[in-house]
């Protein structure tokens, strides 16, 4: 792909504000994408992720803030580069494929007439569509319209990237192959990609680095593992899984609960939050235990325990195959990892 | 099918005006706004020299003479308009609530004086009837002639019935029959549950069907003048060829704009009420079981209606056109009318179709206040009495546009402005139907917006260009006033033919040519119908 000096962000978005009429879509937008990395932007609908893609893009162009794409500022300070000059491959999320062109035509679309025979081959290649060049879009499935999409996004080797939602047009099993196509295809080009999702498992499971949204605010950026095990505050600890929440009082770096002690170094003393994830929740048989097993969601590969405390109180906790626990058992749980916040 | 849809044009809508992104480019508002000057210009122009010239305009306006004008107006537009109205009214409930045999055979003959142009059923009334008639020779009678004020009811209610019986059609199909299961099931008789259950809800449908019946009424030509009733329309005509002083045309014009302009105002208000109720109903309806008399008497009403407003027009054309063969009256079908009026045409579809491709764009993907505006006015100029507009054409084109003055230019871009908004009205729907991302994407693959546009809108939004195209070639075909005013001397369509050689009373030669006409017609038309019929996939 293009050159960059290192450490030159591939997008840098800075202090981004979008209304529409009365609705605030993006408010104080920041994002760093560095080249080469996948990068997910992660929200419940309406938190503005998709304005933020179509700002990035240039089709919608925000109120104020910057917006530079490999170095070059292309909005802010007067600037505003129409979105044909951005060098931005864009794939929607009805794919937005050209219905009267065929998949050849597509993909050659953007690519200037001298390389386009031998660039359109390489992407179809690449993306696993050989020998389907001469079909029509609404002859292909929505695998494959999805594949032409990303192919023709690619084919002008842009500097980015952006997809929005480009998996919620697919059925589950397909999805997950997709997910899996399109991550390998975005590497081999060597892309730098921004995806929009609503689907956390998506989104952990895609991307280098995910950028969690709310209310047209970006509130935490990190690998997968960071936002997952660390999160940034309990919003962020909640949308990004199940988990269960106690209160407490933090004393001397632990904070006490009536489900025990949890460490909690750094905390300033005062209430506080614990946060715990299922799989952190470790039952254990025990014929004198304090808490019952009250229903089992079993999967296979793993299952989820629906457990009843002494006081009443119902956790969730992921456990592996084994072991096999039935309604009615006894266990003691103990935990492995917990999160804490500080109350606000 | 609703009236709207059949003329290819419906009202703009009223919703507010939705964010969008980027700004259009400046060149396409300034093609956008380039398409509605020829019209909006000598418009303008005519109402500031009527204004300017207040005190003959004042004494004109207040002249017996205007005010007897208006009065025979009213009063045609109002027995027009009351009558097609009770019987669109009642056909539609035939084809669509009645268990009436033959019902969907009926649903599309119903309709089917709408193709006929006024003057030619005027034409067929009038050859039909009097001493040297149709009517009379067959029979020997001694049969009065149908002109003046019954002539031109007649002529002009069959020809207008369609747009209420379309309307009301497409409502009745929309009532939820539940409605009148529940009125019938509290012991009300059928005729109770019509008038107190059926009417009030078809009351929308039916006003917006009548508000378009009175507009066409005071805005028709073509039958009025060959009837010898001095309507407007006529009368400015009269005043326009016939005095050295235009300022009686020019005046009258305006006062007819204004009542038009009246009328669209009053219709755009009863259409959005009408278009709320629009939601699929919950189950179809039952057709309602009539007895033998009440089939009878219904299939003799419809059967009355298609044989006076499409077989005894045409027969009557066809026996004039024979006799006067063959007692050798010129009655060869003229190739240079022929030829006016299919370059006239092909000529006027082309440009509107080009036209419309910038206001299309405009309207659905840069909605706002202007683009809205840009949608009022092409609806407008479509809208308004031919007669007025080509008026105000002439009047500003003797001022300003020097050689342009009866230039076939100058028709075509006329004819063009005057039908725009059939072209713009079924592209519209295509261009609804195309996500915008498609265009997006072709814009973030490096293509500017006018690339865009030809490389990937146009050819999305063919379909419906073209439908438009044969839709505005369709009606400029029997385009009458602006043709008189506007033709360049040597220039001859078969609508003028028609028209004049009915008027000198040849009846013989302006059969033949009708029948051309006819026959021209019907093959954009079978294009469309074919279109619009979804049993046929095409969109």
């Amino acid at each position: 792909m293009i050159n960059r000096t290192p450490r030159q962000p591939a997008i840098e978005c800075r202090g981004l504000f979008q209304t529409f009429g009365e609705s605030v879509a993006l408010d104080d937008f920041d994002l760093v994408v560095e080249g080469g990395s996948i990068v997910s932007l992660l929200g419940p609908s309406g938190c503005g992720k998709t304005t933020a893609l179509r700002a990035i893009a240039g089709f919608e162009p925000p109120d104020a803030g910057t917006v530079s794409i490999g170095g070059r500022s292309v909005f802010g300070d007067g600037v505003d580069v129409p979105p044909e000059k951005r060098r931005v491959g864009m794939v929607f999320q009805e794919y937005a494929l050209f219905p009267h062109m065929t998949v050849s035509n597509n993909v050659g679309y953007g690519v200037t007439e001298e390389d386009r025979d031998a660039r359109v081959a390489e992407v179809l290649e690449m993306a696993g569509l050989t020998g389907m060049g001469d079909r029509l879009p609404s002859e292909l499935s929505g695998g494959e319209q999805q594949r032409v999409a990303l192919a023709r996004a690619l084919a002008p080797r842009p500097d980015v990237v952006l997809l929005d939602e480009p998996f919620s047009n697919l059925d589950a099993p397909q999805r997950e192959r997709m997910r899996r196509d399109v991550r390998r295809i975005l590497r081999d080009a060597g892309a730098t990609a921004v995806f929009v999702t609503h689907d956390q498992a998506e989104a952990l499971a895609i991307s280098d680095e995910v950028a969690v949204m709310r209310t047209g605010h970006v509130v935490q950026v990190g690998s997968p593992l960071d936002v997952y095990q660390r999160p940034a505050d309990p919003w962020v600890a909640a949308f990004l899984g199940e988990s269960l929440t106690l209160e407490g009082i933090a004393r001397d770096g632990s904070v006490k609960t009536d489900l025990g002690s949890f460490p909690a170094a750094g905390v300033s003393d005062g209430p506080a939050q614990v946060v715990i994830r299922p799989e952190w929740i470790v039952p254990t048989p025990a014929p004198e235990g304090e808490a019952t097993v009250v229903d089992r969601e079993y999967y296979g590969h793993d299952q989820m325990l629906l457990i009843e405390l002494a006081d009443g109180r119902r956790v969730q906790a992921r456990v592996g195959p084994r072991p096999v626990l039935d309604p009615g058992d006894l266990v003691d749980l103990t935990f492995e990892d917990a999160v804490v916040f500080p109350e606000r | 099918m609703t009236a709207p849809q059949v003329v290819g044009v419906t009202e703009p809508p009223q919703a507010p005006p939705s964010p969008t992104g980027r700004r259009a480019p400046w060149w396409l508002w300034a093609a956008g706004v380039a398409v509605v000057l020829p019209l909006l210009l000598p418009l303008l122009s005519l109402f500031a020299r009527v204004l300017g010239s207040t005190g003959a305009a004042v004494d004109i306006l207040f002249d017996l003479r205007t005010v007897e004008l208006a009065i025979r107006s009213t009063a045609l537009t109002v027995l027009v308009t009351g009558t097609a109205m009770v019987i669109g009214v009642a056909a539609a409930w035939l084809t669509t609530s009645a268990a009436l045999p033959g019902r969907r055979a009926w649903a599309v003959i119903v309709p089917l004086p709408l193709v006929i142009p006024s003057y030619v059923l005027a034409l067929a009334f009038l050859a039909a009837s009097g001493p040297r008639g149709t009517l009379a020779s067959i029979t020997g009678w001694d049969v009065p002639v149908l002109d003046g004020l019954p002539g031109a009811w007649l002529a002009l209610t069959l020809s207008t019935f369609p747009f209420v019986y379309l309307m009301v059609a497409a409502a009745l199909l929309r009532l939820d029959p539940a409605l009148e299961d529940a009125a019938r099931g509290l012991g009300a008789s059928r005729w109770r549950v019509f008038w107190t259950v059926t009417i009030p809800q078809l009351r929308p449908a039916i006003g917006a069907g009548a508000l378009l019946v009175a507009l066409y009424t005071l805005s028709d030509f073509g039958a009025v003048s060959l009837m010898r009733f001095p309507a407007f329309t006529s009368v400015i005509y009269a005043q326009y060829a016939g005095r050295l002083d235009r300022t009686p045309a020019a005046v009258l014009s305006v006062l007819l704009v204004v009542i038009a302009l009246v009328i669209i105002w009053a219709e755009g208000r009863t259409r959005g009420r009408a278009a709320y109720h629009s939601h699929r109903p919950p189950r179809a309806r039952t057709p309602e079981p009539l007895s033998t008399g009440e089939t009878a008497g219904g299939l003799v009403f419809l059967g009355t209606l298609v044989t006076l407003g499409v077989l005894v027009p045409v027969l009557v054309l066809v026996t004039w056109a024979w006799r006067g063969a063959s007692v050798g009256e010129s009655v060869t079908i003229h190739w240079g009318a022929v030829g006016g009026s299919l370059l006239g045409s092909s000529l006027a579809a082309v440009v509107a179709m080009a036209a419309a491709i910038p206001v299309v764009v405009l309207i659905v993907r840069y909605r706002g206040r202007a683009s809205t505006w840009l949608e009022r006015t092409v609806f407008v100029a479509f809208s308004l009495p031919h007669i007025a507009v080509a008026l105000a054409v002439v009047f500003f084109a003797v001022r300003f546009l020097g050689p342009l003055y009866q230039s076939l230019a100058l028709l075509v871009v006329v004819y063009a402005s005057i039908f725009l908004a059939q072209a713009t009205g079924s592209s519209k729907a295509s261009l609804l139907q195309v996500d915008p991302s498609v265009e997006e994407a072709s814009r973030s693959l490096g293509k500017g917006p006018l690339q865009t546009l030809r490389l990937i809108t146009v050819p999305l939004i063919r379909p419906g260009l073209l439908a438009g195209g044969a839709l505005v070639f369709l009606t400029t075909m029997k385009e009458l006033p602006a043709t008189l005013l506007l033709r360049p001397t040597e220039f001859d369509t078969l609508a003028v033919r028609i028209w004049s050689a009915a008027d000198e009373l040849f009846y013989a030669r302006a059969a033949a040519s009708a029948l051309v006409l006819l026959a021209l017609s019907a093959v954009p038309l079978y294009y469309l119908v074919l279109r619009t019929n979804p049993a046929k996939g095409a969109t």
